[in-house]
């Protein structure tokens, strides 16, 4: 098996409006490679959603993105404050965003439902005050 | 319809427009941006009074045809030259978005 393809950003945690730049060149980057378009519009938007997280939400962090034979890979990784109670966060429409988070259009409270409904697989790794490791894959084929 | 002809046909305003050439397919109104990535499909025409630089990356990775500003809102500061520069189409309504719908609906 041919080794997987994999891009490295770090999230800025500082700057709400220019936002989502890791996930955008995601897309470009797979574009490039050919890849289904569905399958990169459901890997950009799962990816795009991560990232707002960790800048709303962890103050920034380290995106990652491998592509391997049979499906694409996201890890968001974040030292931020972590989250309690995981079973309550991926419900639709809770969300702990400032009010002024929420004037910019983030903070509807569906964005981890979305990472969820967009890939096929998720898993959410996070610690109180330590912070939060989210892996994603999305099928190839 | 292409976005070029939308514009023509509803007198809209030009905030950006690198794609004028692009099939619209559908509509989606809203202005959370986890909704619109949620459920607006590919080709649409995304009305919002959103008009700050997030909707230049939403409409890239949602893949809307275009972002129509309704209510007459205008997008901020130096939100057009990024559009441009990124190849999303942005026109300007006057009217609401209901309004705006309502005349594509008869165009579509
Ligand atoms: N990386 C993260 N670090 C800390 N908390 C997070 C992180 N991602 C999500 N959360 C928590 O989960 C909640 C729900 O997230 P989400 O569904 O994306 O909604 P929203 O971002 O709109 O609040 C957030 O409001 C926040 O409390
Ligand atoms: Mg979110």
């Amino acid at each position: 098996m041919s080794e997987a393809l994999s891009f490295r950003f770090s999230v800025d945690g500082e700057n709400f409006t220019s936002a989502g730049q890791a996930s955008v060149q995601v897309k470009k980057n797979l574009r490039q490679l050919g890849l289904d378009p569905e399958i990169i519009r459901r890997v950009s938007i799962a990816m795009y959603e991560g990232e707002i997280n960790m800048v709303i939400h962890a103050g920034g962090g380290v995106a990652e993105v491998k592509v391997a034979e049979e499906f694409v890979e996201i890890i968001l990784e974040d030292h931020g404050p972590g989250i309690a109670d995981i079973e309550q966060a991926m419900q639709a429409g809770f969300s702990t965003a400032p009010d002024k988070i929420r004037s910019l259009g983030f903070g509807a409270g569906m964005g981890l439902p979305n990472m969820k409904r967009y890939t096929d697989y998720m898993d959410i790794e996070s610690k109180v005050g330590e912070g939060t490791r989210i892996t994603m894959r999305v099928n190839i084929t | 319809m292409t976005v070029s002809e939308l514009k023509d046909k509803l007198a809209l305003k030009v905030a950006a427009l690198p794609y004028p050439e692009r099939e619209i397919s559908g509509v989606y109104i809203g202005d959370l941006l986890s909704w619109v990535m949620g459920r607006a499909n590919c080709g649409d025409a995304w009305i919002t009074i959103m008009s700050n630089k997030n909707i230049a990356a939403v409409a890239t990775l949602a893949d809307t045809a275009c972002v129509i500003l309704a209510e007459g809102v205008e997008p901020d500061e130096g939100v057009g030259a990024l559009a441009e520069e990124k190849g999303i189409n942005i026109l300007l309504s006057d009217a609401g978005a209901y309004d705006t719908a309502v005349a594509m609906s008869k165009l579509l």
